[in-house]
């Protein structure tokens, strides 16, 4: 300890000086138990950041929501119908629509686009129809989930009618035919002249809630 | 009046010292309770080296399995097991730990603090991590294995393709978090409330600066991802659908949350090794720090920029244009200040009177292949060129050159550097030499054919690989069983090192060494600074 005290720093000068240097210092040295108090109070504002921090992350999950709504560049189109009404069609150009199925793994279902594309004027109505067959034994409920690319146009796909608005329950052996009607905005940007639209079929029979399932016996 | 304030302090202080000093229990009590700064700096660099072997050994068996086209040694799900713990432990059990070893040891003598401001939640910080590992290495051994997604652990992989361990990865997530939180706390409130008199900020040393800076990092970022393991605990367990597209979630929204941790994390594992080569490139050129402000600016300015350019690492998730031209050239913005403090590191060397210590080496061999490795971060940032990079050896080979040859480097060069400080006793250089030169040779014959074989389009984390990659990966495994081998050359340096074998060194160690840490004497004392030194 002793030692420490006289390392290089205090023999470069007489400890006079250097206690007189010190006095003049505007930092008079504190405490330990000064110290510890004021430590604790800058620690408790950090624990406050963590905390600020990890809310943050939570709070993302709202604000990734809310900024794909509004710019649509995850490419999720709305889930609720829109009005086919005084749309003017574009007839300067047209775009080509491709539609793509898949079922996720472990869903057991046929699932495909009747029409594998379709060209139409922005503003001009399409119509397509989507089979689906439940080949298992057992009932299942099912949940599409559209995904358009490139993510941008998602905002210009305006679906009147859709059967991914809604669950699709299949008895088993059962077939069906779904159809989905659209029209692409007048305002879908010049560049883009393909778009794919994806859906991949869920079984949520699991997750769904039971009255659904009573509501399918009974139908 | 002052005067006499400062002469009571003085004194109670040393009473208390006094006191300190006889109690230092013996044995395993003594490393279980310390709470001594010096003791809990030498337990994390310890704990950091067995993991950093650890981790190697299963680098070992990734090298092993790919020696040779097809599938010989184990089967690919044990394969993808050894990708994902291995940079899980060497992210978060080695890299880590050391820096938060490093600051333990050094930040408090570095300003001259008698100790870390929180001395008893350090002893906390230290003694959760081993659990946390133990956790982590045990569920390697559950039904269906450990974790097997990667250690950037994407949904769906990790939440619906995962086995029944993910629950105990994202607990010893959250222990690892907490403790580096913890850790990080400890070194801001140290260095925001301990500096000696006259320790201004603008003359703190700059691994003071790097550590202040990375611990806000932490602390930032650390909470973001304990939030993405805990989103993905009850996407997988709990049934809510964060990632998963058919509850109404995103998977894409996983990666964004990820890398707005993970990038800001890849600084915080390099930072700290710019104060290090900092502090060793000035002694060994016996000159002073060529640009010390504009060091400090820009660090502060990559920590900033950190936070915006996590989105490079998914230019092929199909973002609009607009926004991978703007993560494009924020990520290159990113190279400016790097290279600011890569030509003051050579301007310091630039007519100075060097000569080549071993931690020169390190330091030396870092400034050259830490830069290579930042080269081919600003190829990866070129947007149409990540298309055919992403997931390829290529980005493999970048960030082993960052993290390896730079990240670990640093902590070795800085092991080498203070060292004789640490121990009172000059370590074996001819060992050291001998590290140095079989490690520089290997890590590159390591790495740099990686570059190759990812332009060539060999995927990253896949056990098997095309015939025409064959000739490379030999050399790529040869080079990587030849860098595991010549750690235990630094094993056993290290180890004759803490049984006091060696010259004795003087308070200053190294002719040119400037700082606080060099002025008390060789072995550092248990305890240093009582008393708190005046900076001029
Ligand atoms: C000039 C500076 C740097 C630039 C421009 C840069 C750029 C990039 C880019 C664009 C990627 C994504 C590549 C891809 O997945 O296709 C990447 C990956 C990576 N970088 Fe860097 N980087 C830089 C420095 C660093 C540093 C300093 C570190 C760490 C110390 C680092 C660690 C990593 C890691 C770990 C990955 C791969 C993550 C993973 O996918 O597992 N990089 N870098
Ligand atoms: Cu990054």
């Amino acid at each position: 300890m002793s030692k420490q005290s006289e390392s290089k720093h205090t023999t470069e000068k007489s400890s006079a000086a250097f206690e007189s240097e010190r006095a003049s210092d505007v930092q008079i040295p504190k405490t330990r138990a000064q110290m510890a108090a004021e430590n604790a109070k800058t620690a408790k504002k950090l624990v406050f950041v963590v905390i600020g921090m990890l809310g943050f992350s939570f709070a993302l999950v709202p604000l990734y929501d809310v900024f794909c709504d509004l710019t649509g560049i995850n490419g999720k189109p709305s889930n609720e119908a829109a009005v086919y009404e005084s749309v003017v069609i574009d007839e300067s150009r047209t775009v080509k629509v491709e539609f793509i199925t898949r079922t996720h793994s472990g869903m057991a279902w046929e699932f495909e686009a009747r029409t594998a594309d379709i060209r139409l004027h922005p503003g001009e109505m399409g119509e397509v129809e989507f089979y689906v067959r439940n080949p298992s034994d057992r009932d299942i409920i099912a949940q599409a989930i559209p995904s358009i690319s490139p993510g941008t146009a998602a905002l210009y796909v305006n679906k009147t009618e859709c059967f991914c608005f809604k669950h699709q329950p299949l008895k088993a052996g059962e077939e069906a035919l779904m159809p989905m009607k659209f029209y692409v905005d007048p305002q879908l940007p010049k560049d883009i002249t393909v778009l794919t639209l994806q859906y991949t079929l869920y079984d949520i029979s699991a997750t769904v809630k039971p009255a659904a399932v009573v509501a399918m016996n009974n139908s | 009046m002052s005067t006499e304030t400062v002469n009571e302090a003085h004194d109670s202080d040393d009473g208390h010292d006094a006191h300190h000093e006889h109690h230092i229990p013996k044995g395993l009590l003594r490393w279980l309770f310390t709470t001594n700064h010096k003791d809990i700096g030498t337990l994390y660099l310890w704990f950091a080296f067995i993991m950093f072997l650890i981790g190697g050994a299963m680098a070992m068996v990734i090298r092993a399995e790919l020696f040779q086209p097809g599938l010989q040694i184990v089967d690919p799900h044990f394969f993808n097991q050894m990708t994902t713990v291995h940079g899980l432990i060497m992210v978060f059990g080695a890299v880590m730990p050391a820096f938060t070893g490093l600051a333990n040891w050094l930040v408090p003598m570095m300003i001259g603090a008698p100790d870390m401001a929180l001395p008893r939640m350090n002893n906390w910080s230290f003694w959760i991590l081993p659990f946390a590992f133990l956790i982590l290495l045990s569920s390697l051994f559950m039904d269906g294995g450990g974790p097997a997604f990667g250690w950037t652990f994407y949904a769906p992989l990790s939440t619906q393709y995962s086995g029944d361990s993910t629950a105990l990865f994202v607990f010893s997530v959250h222990i690892m978090g907490i403790s580096s939180i913890m850790g990080a706390i400890n070194v801001v409130v140290t260095i925001l409330n301990m500096r000696a008199p006259g320790m201004t900020y603008m003359k703190m040393p700059l691994f003071v600066w790097t550590w202040l800076i990375t611990a806000f990092l932490l602390i930032a970022v650390m909470p973001v991802l304990a939030g993405a393991v805990t989103m993905v605990l009850t996407d997988k367990f709990f049934g809510t659908s964060f990632f998963d597209a058919a509850g109404g979630g995103d998977p894409v929204m996983f990666q964004h949350i990820f890398w707005f941790f993970g990038h800001p994390e890849v600084y915080i594992m390099i930072l700290p090794a710019f104060g290090i080569i900092s502090a060793i490139v000035p002694t060994f050129s016996r000159k002073k720090l060529f640009g010390y402000a504009s060091m400090v600016y820009a660090t502060a300015s990559i920590a900033l920029l950190s936070f915006i350019v996590w989105a490079h690492h998914m230019f092929t998730t199909g973002m609009p244009v607009a926004a991978e031209m703007f993560f494009m050239f924020a990520t290159m913005l990113i190279s400016v200040p790097t290279g600011v403090k890569v030509f003051n590191w050579v301007a310091t060397m630039w007519r100075g009177s060097l000569t080549f210590e071993v931690p020169m080496m390190f330091a030396i061999a870092f400034i050259v292949l830490f830069t290579i490795g930042g080269l081919s971060g600003l190829m990866l940032a070129i947007t149409p060129a990540d298309f055919q990079y992403h997931d390829t050896y290529f980005v493999v080979a970048h960030f082993h050159y960052v993290l390896v040859t730079g990240a670990v480097f640093s902590i070795m060069a800085a092991v080498y550097y203070w060292l004789p400080k640490w121990t009172g006793k000059m370590f074996d250089i001819t060992l050291g030499k001998w590290h140095f030169w079989c490690s520089l040779i290997s890590v590159n014959l390591l790495f740099f054919p990686m570059h190759f074989v990812g332009l060539a389009g060999m995927p990253r984390r896949i056990p098997d690989y095309a015939l025409q990659f064959a000739d490379i990966n030999k050399w790529v495994s040869i080079g990587g069983f030849a860098f595991g081998l010549s750690q235990l050359i630094f094993l056993v340096l290290i180890i004759k090192a803490c049984r006091k074998i060696g010259e004795p060194v003087s308070d200053q160690v190294w002719e040119g060494a400037e700082g606080l840490e060099w002025e008390i004497p060789s072995p550092a004392p248990y305890h240093t600074f009582e008393t708190p030194p005046f900076i001029k």
